[in-house]
Protein backbone atom coordinates (compact mmCIF):
# COMPACT_ATOMS: atom_id res chain seq x y z
CA UNK A 1 0.00 0.00 0.00
CA UNK A 2 1.15 3.53 -0.68
CA UNK A 3 2.58 5.52 1.87
CA UNK A 4 0.58 8.63 3.08
CA UNK A 5 3.47 10.02 5.96
CA UNK A 6 6.84 9.89 6.24
CA UNK A 7 8.45 10.89 9.51
CA UNK A 8 12.26 10.61 9.10
CA UNK A 9 14.57 10.82 11.94
CA UNK A 10 13.24 13.44 13.83
CA UNK A 11 14.75 15.21 16.64
CA UNK A 12 12.83 17.48 18.85
CA UNK A 13 14.40 19.75 21.57
CA UNK A 14 13.35 22.52 23.35
CA UNK A 15 16.62 24.71 24.94
CA UNK A 16 17.18 21.94 27.11
CA UNK A 17 14.61 19.19 27.40
CA UNK A 18 14.82 17.15 24.33
CA UNK A 19 11.31 15.39 23.82
CA UNK A 20 12.18 13.06 21.02
CA UNK A 21 15.44 11.63 19.30
CA UNK A 22 15.58 10.54 15.85
CA UNK A 23 12.06 8.80 15.61
CA UNK A 24 10.91 7.29 12.24
CA UNK A 25 7.36 6.31 11.66
CA UNK A 26 5.73 5.53 8.37
CA UNK A 27 1.72 5.79 7.92
CA UNK A 28 0.37 3.73 5.01
CA UNK A 29 -3.26 4.61 3.14
CA UNK A 30 -5.80 3.18 5.17
CA UNK A 31 -3.61 2.56 8.34
CA UNK A 32 -4.46 3.59 11.70
CA UNK A 33 -1.96 3.42 13.87
CA UNK A 34 -2.28 4.91 17.87
CA UNK A 35 0.32 5.87 19.63
CA UNK A 36 0.61 5.41 23.54
CA UNK A 37 3.11 6.44 26.03
CA UNK A 38 3.45 7.76 29.46
CA UNK A 39 2.39 11.06 30.35
CA UNK A 40 4.57 13.71 29.07
CA UNK A 41 6.70 11.52 26.65
CA UNK A 42 6.16 13.95 23.36
CA UNK A 43 2.97 12.11 22.13
CA UNK A 44 1.28 16.10 21.55
CA UNK A 45 4.53 17.04 20.32
CA UNK A 46 4.95 14.68 17.65
CA UNK A 47 1.58 15.37 16.39
CA UNK A 48 1.98 18.84 16.52
CA UNK A 49 4.73 18.50 14.59
CA UNK A 50 3.56 16.46 11.71
CA UNK A 51 0.86 19.23 11.51
CA UNK A 52 3.55 22.15 11.85
CA UNK A 53 2.79 23.74 14.41
CA UNK A 54 5.82 22.76 15.81
CA UNK A 55 9.20 23.24 14.42
CA UNK A 56 11.93 20.29 14.37
CA UNK A 57 15.35 19.97 14.85
CA UNK A 58 16.37 17.29 12.93
CA UNK A 59 15.29 15.00 10.31
CA UNK A 60 12.14 15.71 8.15
CA UNK A 61 8.49 15.18 7.65
CA UNK A 62 7.22 13.85 4.54
CA UNK A 63 3.06 13.81 3.23
CA UNK A 64 2.76 12.73 -0.08
CA UNK A 65 6.10 12.39 -0.86
CA UNK A 66 6.33 16.34 -0.07
CA UNK A 67 8.62 17.91 2.50
CA UNK A 68 6.38 19.83 5.20
CA UNK A 69 7.62 22.06 7.77
CA UNK A 70 6.84 25.87 9.46
CA UNK A 71 8.29 27.56 6.88
CA UNK A 72 6.87 25.79 3.63
CA UNK A 73 5.08 28.86 1.70
CA UNK A 74 2.19 26.16 0.69
CA UNK A 75 2.09 25.17 4.52
CA UNK A 76 -1.59 26.38 4.34
CA UNK A 77 -2.49 23.74 1.43
CA UNK A 78 -0.55 21.32 3.62
CA UNK A 79 -2.40 21.58 6.46
CA UNK A 80 -5.42 21.11 4.35
CA UNK A 81 -4.81 17.47 3.71
CA UNK A 82 -3.99 16.66 7.65
CA UNK A 83 -7.17 16.79 10.12
CA UNK A 84 -6.58 17.28 13.21
CA UNK A 85 -8.42 17.41 16.68
CA UNK A 86 -7.51 18.16 20.11
CA UNK A 87 -8.04 17.51 23.15
CA UNK A 88 -9.46 20.63 24.76
CA UNK A 89 -12.43 22.01 23.37
CA UNK A 90 -11.46 24.33 20.43
CA UNK A 91 -14.63 24.43 18.16
CA UNK A 92 -15.14 28.48 17.14
CA UNK A 93 -17.30 30.27 20.38
CA UNK A 94 -18.90 32.74 18.21
CA UNK A 95 -20.29 30.60 15.04
CA UNK A 96 -23.07 28.26 15.14
CA UNK A 97 -22.06 24.96 14.62
CA UNK A 98 -23.05 23.90 11.33
CA UNK A 99 -20.77 27.76 10.33
CA UNK A 100 -18.03 25.95 12.42
CA UNK A 101 -18.30 23.14 9.81
CA UNK A 102 -18.81 25.47 6.83
CA UNK A 103 -15.96 28.01 7.25
CA UNK A 104 -12.86 26.29 6.66
CA UNK A 105 -14.55 24.55 3.23
CA UNK A 106 -15.81 27.91 2.28
CA UNK A 107 -12.87 30.05 2.66
CA UNK A 108 -10.54 27.93 2.26
CA UNK A 109 -11.25 25.40 -0.90
CA UNK A 110 -13.65 28.09 -1.92
CA UNK A 111 -16.28 24.95 -1.93
CA UNK A 112 -20.06 25.26 -3.22
CA UNK A 113 -22.22 26.80 -0.15
CA UNK A 114 -24.85 24.34 -1.32
CA UNK A 115 -22.62 21.23 -1.58
CA UNK A 116 -20.53 21.90 1.32
CA UNK A 117 -24.02 22.74 3.80
CA UNK A 118 -25.56 19.24 2.14
CA UNK A 119 -22.30 17.75 3.16
CA UNK A 120 -22.51 19.42 7.32
CA UNK A 121 -25.46 17.94 7.32
CA UNK A 122 -25.18 14.17 6.42
CA UNK A 123 -22.14 14.47 8.34
CA UNK A 124 -23.70 16.20 11.59
CA UNK A 125 -26.52 13.55 11.35
CA UNK A 126 -24.34 10.67 11.20
CA UNK A 127 -22.78 12.02 14.58
CA UNK A 128 -26.16 12.53 15.60
CA UNK A 129 -26.04 15.96 16.17
CA UNK A 130 -28.21 17.15 13.46
CA UNK A 131 -30.89 18.83 16.07
CA UNK A 132 -27.20 20.93 16.93
CA UNK A 133 -26.59 22.37 13.44
CA UNK A 134 -27.70 26.26 14.78
CA UNK A 135 -26.86 26.63 18.30
CA UNK A 136 -23.62 27.20 19.63
CA UNK A 137 -20.52 25.68 20.70
CA UNK A 138 -21.07 26.52 24.35
CA UNK A 139 -24.80 24.56 24.37
CA UNK A 140 -23.20 21.41 23.54
CA UNK A 141 -21.80 19.11 26.00
CA UNK A 142 -18.12 18.14 25.84
CA UNK A 143 -18.33 14.88 24.29
CA UNK A 144 -21.21 16.72 21.70
CA UNK A 145 -18.08 19.42 20.58
CA UNK A 146 -15.85 16.88 20.32
CA UNK A 147 -17.89 14.66 17.95
CA UNK A 148 -18.40 18.22 15.84
CA UNK A 149 -14.46 18.84 15.64
CA UNK A 150 -14.16 15.45 14.12
CA UNK A 151 -16.92 16.73 11.17
CA UNK A 152 -15.07 20.33 11.57
CA UNK A 153 -11.81 18.12 10.68
CA UNK A 154 -13.97 15.65 7.97
CA UNK A 155 -15.35 18.44 6.15
CA UNK A 156 -11.77 18.80 4.32
CA UNK A 157 -11.54 15.86 3.08
CA UNK A 158 -8.13 15.19 4.45
CA UNK A 159 -5.98 12.32 3.66
CA UNK A 160 -5.03 11.73 7.32
CA UNK A 161 -6.31 12.69 10.91
CA UNK A 162 -4.30 13.42 13.73
CA UNK A 163 -6.48 12.67 16.90
CA UNK A 164 -4.60 13.72 20.92
CA UNK A 165 -6.50 12.65 23.38
CA UNK A 166 -10.28 13.52 22.16
CA UNK A 167 -11.71 12.24 24.77
CA UNK A 168 -9.07 12.90 27.58
CA UNK A 169 -11.23 15.93 29.40
CA UNK A 170 -14.53 13.82 28.94
CA UNK A 171 -16.54 12.89 31.28
CA UNK A 172 -16.32 9.23 31.42
CA UNK A 173 -19.94 8.37 30.08
CA UNK A 174 -19.20 11.02 26.85
CA UNK A 175 -15.97 9.01 25.76
CA UNK A 176 -17.78 6.21 24.26
CA UNK A 177 -20.04 8.23 22.16
CA UNK A 178 -16.59 10.02 20.82
CA UNK A 179 -14.65 7.09 20.70
CA UNK A 180 -17.43 4.95 18.43
CA UNK A 181 -17.09 7.93 16.21
CA UNK A 182 -13.59 7.19 15.69
CA UNK A 183 -13.78 3.56 15.23
CA UNK A 184 -16.47 4.05 12.67
CA UNK A 185 -13.88 6.08 10.50
CA UNK A 186 -11.54 3.58 11.36
CA UNK A 187 -13.60 0.61 10.09
CA UNK A 188 -14.36 2.85 6.81
CA UNK A 189 -10.28 2.89 5.93
CA UNK A 190 -9.32 6.44 7.07
CA UNK A 191 -5.90 6.84 7.49
CA UNK A 192 -5.57 8.03 11.36
CA UNK A 193 -2.54 8.58 13.81
CA UNK A 194 -4.44 8.69 17.46
CA UNK A 195 -3.02 9.41 20.75
CA UNK A 196 -5.22 8.22 23.46
CA UNK A 197 -4.80 6.53 27.25
CA UNK A 198 -7.78 4.15 26.09
CA UNK A 199 -5.95 0.86 25.94
CA UNK A 200 -9.52 -1.17 25.15
CA UNK A 201 -10.55 1.32 22.35
CA UNK A 202 -6.11 1.69 20.95
CA UNK A 203 -6.48 -2.17 20.70
CA UNK A 204 -10.18 -2.17 18.87
CA UNK A 205 -9.06 0.50 16.29
CA UNK A 206 -5.49 -0.26 15.84
CA UNK A 207 -3.90 -1.69 13.01
CA UNK A 208 0.13 -0.86 14.43
CA UNK A 209 0.29 0.40 17.69
CA UNK A 210 3.40 2.57 18.22
CA UNK A 211 4.91 2.87 22.26
CA UNK A 212 7.05 6.33 22.87
CA UNK A 213 8.91 6.25 25.83
CA UNK A 214 12.80 7.69 26.86
CA UNK A 215 12.35 10.03 23.25
CA UNK A 216 12.48 7.17 21.23
CA UNK A 217 9.80 4.42 19.79
CA UNK A 218 10.70 1.53 22.28
CA UNK A 219 8.06 -0.61 20.44
CA UNK A 220 5.82 -1.08 17.53
CA UNK A 221 3.84 -3.85 16.12
CA UNK A 222 -0.04 -5.07 15.07
CA UNK A 223 -1.99 -4.47 17.81
CA UNK A 224 -2.79 -8.31 19.35
CA UNK A 225 1.04 -8.54 19.31
CA UNK A 226 1.68 -5.62 21.27
CA UNK A 227 -0.86 -5.99 24.02
CA UNK A 228 -0.56 -10.11 24.06
CA UNK A 229 3.28 -10.39 23.86
CA UNK A 230 5.02 -7.50 24.62
CA UNK A 231 8.58 -7.20 24.16
CA UNK A 232 9.91 -5.01 25.97
CA UNK A 233 9.96 -4.75 29.38
CA UNK A 234 8.97 -1.60 29.31
CA UNK A 235 5.78 -1.50 27.55
CA UNK A 236 4.80 -4.63 29.81
CA UNK A 237 5.57 -2.40 33.05
CA UNK A 238 3.31 0.43 30.99
CA UNK A 239 0.38 -2.05 30.01
CA UNK A 240 0.31 -3.53 33.90
CA UNK A 241 -0.19 0.40 35.10
CA UNK A 242 -3.59 -0.01 33.03
CA UNK A 243 -4.60 -3.05 34.91
CA UNK A 244 -6.36 -3.78 38.55
CA UNK A 245 -5.32 -7.11 38.70
CA UNK B 1 -38.73 74.85 40.46
CA UNK B 2 -36.61 77.11 38.37
CA UNK B 3 -37.75 75.51 34.92
CA UNK B 4 -39.19 78.52 33.99
CA UNK B 5 -35.18 79.69 32.87
CA UNK B 6 -35.44 77.84 30.12
CA UNK B 7 -37.77 79.53 28.41
CA UNK B 8 -36.05 83.07 28.68
CA UNK B 9 -34.56 84.22 25.78
CA UNK B 10 -32.67 81.39 24.04
CA UNK B 11 -31.65 79.91 26.94
CA UNK B 12 -32.17 76.18 25.93
CA UNK B 13 -30.67 76.72 22.51
CA UNK B 14 -27.46 77.77 24.30
CA UNK B 15 -27.54 74.52 26.67
CA UNK B 16 -28.45 72.74 23.39
CA UNK B 17 -25.29 74.20 21.53
CA UNK B 18 -23.32 73.67 25.19
CA UNK B 19 -24.43 69.77 24.73
CA UNK B 20 -22.88 69.99 21.26
CA UNK B 21 -19.61 70.79 22.27
CA UNK B 22 -19.13 68.32 25.00
CA UNK B 23 -20.59 65.87 22.13
CA UNK B 24 -18.09 67.13 19.24
CA UNK B 25 -14.96 66.79 21.90
CA UNK B 26 -16.25 63.62 23.20
CA UNK B 27 -16.76 62.22 19.63
CA UNK B 28 -13.43 63.34 17.83
CA UNK B 29 -11.18 61.79 21.76
CA UNK B 30 -13.35 58.84 21.08
CA UNK B 31 -12.40 58.11 17.35
CA UNK B 32 -8.39 58.93 18.01
CA UNK B 33 -8.04 56.70 20.87
CA UNK B 34 -10.34 54.25 19.11
CA UNK B 35 -7.44 54.18 16.62
CA UNK B 36 -4.62 54.85 18.31
CA UNK B 37 -5.80 52.13 21.02
CA UNK B 38 -6.21 49.49 19.02
CA UNK B 39 -2.53 49.94 17.22
CA UNK B 40 -1.62 50.82 20.74
CA UNK B 41 -3.04 46.98 22.52
CA UNK B 42 -2.30 44.96 19.58
CA UNK B 43 1.43 46.04 19.60
CA UNK B 44 1.76 45.57 23.43
CA UNK B 45 0.14 42.25 22.57
CA UNK B 46 3.31 41.58 21.00
CA UNK B 47 5.18 41.46 24.02
CA UNK B 48 8.25 43.34 23.42
CA UNK B 49 9.71 44.39 27.06
CA UNK B 50 10.41 47.45 25.73
CA UNK B 51 6.72 48.25 24.91
CA UNK B 52 5.32 46.97 27.27
CA UNK B 53 7.50 49.28 30.02
CA UNK B 54 6.14 51.91 28.00
CA UNK B 55 2.89 50.92 28.45
CA UNK B 56 2.52 49.98 32.15
CA UNK B 57 4.26 53.61 32.50
CA UNK B 58 1.61 55.34 30.81
CA UNK B 59 -1.66 53.22 31.92
CA UNK B 60 -0.35 54.09 34.95
CA UNK B 61 -0.03 57.88 34.99
CA UNK B 62 -3.24 58.04 33.15
CA UNK B 63 -4.81 56.39 35.82
CA UNK B 64 -3.76 58.00 38.88
CA UNK B 65 -3.93 61.54 37.66
CA UNK B 66 -7.01 63.37 38.10
CA UNK B 67 -8.31 64.39 34.14
CA UNK B 68 -8.89 67.57 35.36
CA UNK B 69 -5.03 68.05 36.89
CA UNK B 70 -4.09 66.34 33.07
CA UNK B 71 -6.55 69.18 31.67
CA UNK B 72 -4.28 71.87 33.28
CA UNK B 73 -1.38 70.49 33.03
CA UNK B 74 -1.89 70.96 28.90
CA UNK B 75 -4.03 73.77 28.68
CA UNK B 76 -1.78 76.17 30.96
CA UNK B 77 1.39 73.77 30.63
CA UNK B 78 1.55 74.26 26.93
CA UNK B 79 0.32 77.89 26.54
CA UNK B 80 2.97 79.10 29.31
CA UNK B 81 5.74 76.98 29.59
CA UNK B 82 6.14 75.88 25.92
CA UNK B 83 4.50 79.32 24.63
CA UNK B 84 2.09 77.10 22.10
CA UNK B 85 -0.93 78.51 21.49
CA UNK B 86 -3.26 75.86 21.99
CA UNK B 87 -7.06 76.46 21.67
CA UNK B 88 -8.96 75.12 24.97
CA UNK B 89 -10.85 72.72 22.96
CA UNK B 90 -7.67 71.42 21.44
CA UNK B 91 -6.50 70.86 24.60
CA UNK B 92 -9.20 68.95 26.12
CA UNK B 93 -9.24 66.42 22.59
CA UNK B 94 -5.43 65.67 23.60
CA UNK B 95 -6.16 65.00 26.96
CA UNK B 96 -9.10 62.78 26.37
CA UNK B 97 -7.27 61.16 23.49
CA UNK B 98 -4.39 60.51 26.31
CA UNK B 99 -6.60 58.62 28.24
CA UNK B 100 -8.65 56.93 26.19
CA UNK B 101 -6.43 55.68 24.12
CA UNK B 102 -4.52 54.41 27.35
CA UNK B 103 -8.11 52.36 28.09
CA UNK B 104 -8.81 51.30 25.03
CA UNK B 105 -5.04 49.77 24.33
CA UNK B 106 -5.79 48.02 27.70
CA UNK B 107 -8.89 46.55 26.60
CA UNK B 108 -7.64 45.46 23.22
CA UNK B 109 -4.82 43.71 24.96
CA UNK B 110 -7.29 41.99 27.46
CA UNK B 111 -9.33 40.62 24.27
CA UNK B 112 -7.16 39.74 22.40
CA UNK B 113 -4.70 38.32 25.12
CA UNK B 114 -7.87 36.05 26.29
CA UNK B 115 -8.23 34.22 22.82
CA UNK B 116 -6.57 30.79 23.32
CA UNK B 117 -3.54 29.36 21.33
CA UNK B 118 -5.79 26.79 20.35
CA UNK B 119 -8.26 28.74 18.51
CA UNK B 120 -5.09 30.23 16.23
CA UNK B 121 -4.19 25.95 15.58
CA UNK B 122 -7.34 24.99 15.40
CA UNK B 123 -7.92 27.37 12.70
CA UNK B 124 -4.22 27.31 11.64
CA UNK B 125 -4.51 23.24 11.42
CA UNK B 126 -7.87 23.60 9.03
CA UNK B 127 -5.49 25.18 6.76
CA UNK B 128 -6.86 28.80 7.10
CA UNK B 129 -4.04 31.04 6.52
CA UNK B 130 -3.14 34.25 8.73
CA UNK B 131 -4.87 36.11 7.32
CA UNK B 132 -8.05 34.53 7.14
CA UNK B 133 -7.73 33.02 11.21
CA UNK B 134 -7.75 36.52 12.11
CA UNK B 135 -10.39 37.65 9.74
CA UNK B 136 -12.78 34.84 10.81
CA UNK B 137 -11.50 33.95 13.63
CA UNK B 138 -9.89 35.99 16.12
CA UNK B 139 -10.91 39.50 15.25
CA UNK B 140 -14.72 38.42 15.63
CA UNK B 141 -14.26 37.54 18.67
CA UNK B 142 -12.19 40.49 19.43
CA UNK B 143 -15.02 42.78 18.54
CA UNK B 144 -17.45 40.94 20.34
CA UNK B 145 -15.60 40.84 23.84
CA UNK B 146 -14.33 45.16 22.63
CA UNK B 147 -17.64 46.45 21.73
CA UNK B 148 -19.37 46.75 25.62
CA UNK B 149 -16.69 47.55 27.34
CA UNK B 150 -15.36 50.01 24.73
CA UNK B 151 -18.74 52.07 24.86
CA UNK B 152 -18.70 51.70 28.40
CA UNK B 153 -15.39 53.82 28.05
CA UNK B 154 -17.27 56.17 26.08
CA UNK B 155 -20.09 57.13 28.19
CA UNK B 156 -17.45 57.43 30.36
CA UNK B 157 -15.60 59.99 28.22
CA UNK B 158 -18.73 61.71 27.44
CA UNK B 159 -19.95 62.14 30.98
CA UNK B 160 -15.94 63.29 31.91
CA UNK B 161 -16.27 66.23 28.96
CA UNK B 162 -17.63 68.71 31.87
CA UNK B 163 -14.62 68.88 33.53
CA UNK B 164 -13.78 71.31 30.23
CA UNK B 165 -15.35 74.33 31.28
CA UNK B 166 -12.51 73.91 34.24
CA UNK B 167 -10.69 75.83 31.48
CA UNK B 168 -12.80 77.97 29.87
CA UNK B 169 -14.73 75.87 27.10
CA UNK B 170 -18.56 76.90 27.10
CA UNK B 171 -20.22 73.37 27.15
CA UNK B 172 -23.66 72.35 28.23
CA UNK B 173 -22.29 72.67 32.43
CA UNK B 174 -20.88 75.92 31.60
CA UNK B 175 -23.59 77.36 29.78
CA UNK B 176 -25.88 76.07 32.74
CA UNK B 177 -23.73 78.17 35.49
CA UNK B 178 -23.89 81.11 33.04
CA UNK B 179 -27.74 81.07 33.10
CA UNK B 180 -27.94 80.22 36.43
CA UNK B 181 -25.75 83.22 37.46
CA UNK B 182 -27.58 86.01 35.16
CA UNK B 183 -31.12 84.89 36.85
CA UNK B 184 -29.93 84.77 39.95
CA UNK B 185 -32.31 87.88 40.78
CA UNK B 186 -35.49 86.93 38.42
CA UNK B 187 -35.68 83.43 39.37
CA UNK B 188 -33.72 82.31 42.09
CA UNK B 189 -34.56 78.26 41.43
CA UNK B 190 -32.95 78.11 38.20
CA UNK B 191 -29.84 75.94 40.18
CA UNK B 192 -32.04 72.98 40.65
CA UNK B 193 -34.22 73.60 36.80
CA UNK B 194 -30.62 73.94 35.19
CA UNK B 195 -28.68 71.09 36.92
CA UNK B 196 -31.81 68.60 36.42
CA UNK B 197 -31.60 69.46 32.66
CA UNK B 198 -28.30 69.17 32.21
CA UNK B 199 -28.36 65.70 33.69
CA UNK B 200 -31.38 64.95 31.70
CA UNK B 201 -29.34 66.11 28.54
CA UNK B 202 -26.46 64.02 29.62
CA UNK B 203 -28.50 60.84 30.48
CA UNK B 204 -30.25 61.45 26.71
CA UNK B 205 -26.44 61.45 25.18
CA UNK B 206 -24.96 58.29 27.53
CA UNK B 207 -28.74 56.55 28.10
CA UNK B 208 -28.83 54.93 24.50
CA UNK B 209 -25.37 53.78 24.27
CA UNK B 210 -25.65 51.76 27.45
CA UNK B 211 -28.38 50.38 26.18
CA UNK B 212 -26.82 49.15 23.13
CA UNK B 213 -23.84 48.04 25.15
CA UNK B 214 -26.27 45.79 27.22
CA UNK B 215 -28.00 44.45 23.84
CA UNK B 216 -24.71 43.38 21.97
CA UNK B 217 -23.45 41.92 25.24
CA UNK B 218 -26.38 39.80 25.61
CA UNK B 219 -26.51 39.02 21.92
CA UNK B 220 -22.94 37.62 21.93
CA UNK B 221 -22.43 36.26 25.21
CA UNK B 222 -20.29 32.78 24.64
N1 LIG C 1 6.51 24.88 24.68
C1 LIG C 1 7.25 24.02 25.41
N2 LIG C 1 8.39 24.44 25.99
C2 LIG C 1 9.16 23.59 26.71
N3 LIG C 1 8.87 22.29 26.91
C3 LIG C 1 7.74 21.81 26.36
C4 LIG C 1 6.87 22.64 25.58
N4 LIG C 1 5.83 21.88 25.17
C5 LIG C 1 6.04 20.66 25.66
N5 LIG C 1 7.19 20.60 26.37
C6 LIG C 1 7.74 19.40 27.02
O1 LIG C 1 7.83 18.39 26.08
C7 LIG C 1 7.53 17.14 26.65
C8 LIG C 1 6.49 16.42 25.85
O2 LIG C 1 5.24 17.07 25.98
P1 LIG C 1 3.93 16.48 25.31
O3 LIG C 1 2.83 17.43 25.61
O4 LIG C 1 4.20 16.20 23.89
O5 LIG C 1 3.71 15.12 26.09
P2 LIG C 1 2.53 14.07 25.94
O6 LIG C 1 3.13 12.76 25.67
O7 LIG C 1 1.51 14.56 25.00
O8 LIG C 1 1.93 14.06 27.42
P3 LIG C 1 0.42 13.83 27.90
O9 LIG C 1 0.15 12.38 27.83
O10 LIG C 1 0.43 14.32 29.32
O11 LIG C 1 -0.44 14.64 27.01
C9 LIG C 1 7.12 17.42 28.09
O12 LIG C 1 8.21 17.11 28.92
C10 LIG C 1 6.84 18.88 28.11
O13 LIG C 1 7.16 19.41 29.36
MG1 LIG D 1 -0.49 15.25 25.20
Amino acid sequence: METILEIKNISKRYDDITVFEKISLTVKRGEVVVIVGPSGCGKSTLLRCINSLEDIQEGEILLDGVVINPTSKDLSQVREKIGMVFQSYDLFPHLTILQNLMLAPLKVKKADKKETKKEALELLDRVGLLSKKDSYPRQLSGGQKQRVAIVRALMMHPEILLFDEITAALDPEMVKEVLDVVLSLAREGRTMVIVTHEMQFARAAADRMVFIDGATIVEEGDAKEFFDDPKTDRLRKFLRSFSYD
Amino acid sequence: MGFEVLAKGNNAMRLLEGLGVAMRISLISVVISIVLGVILGVLVELKRPFIMAFFRVYLEIVRIMPQMVLLFIVYFGTTKALGLNLSAEAASIIVFSFWGAAEMADLVRGALGGIPVIQYESAASLGLTRIQTYRYVIVPQIVRRMIPLSINLITRMIKTTSLVMMIGIVEVLKVGQQIIEANRKSSPNAAFGIFATVFLLYFLACWPISQLAKYLEKKWEN
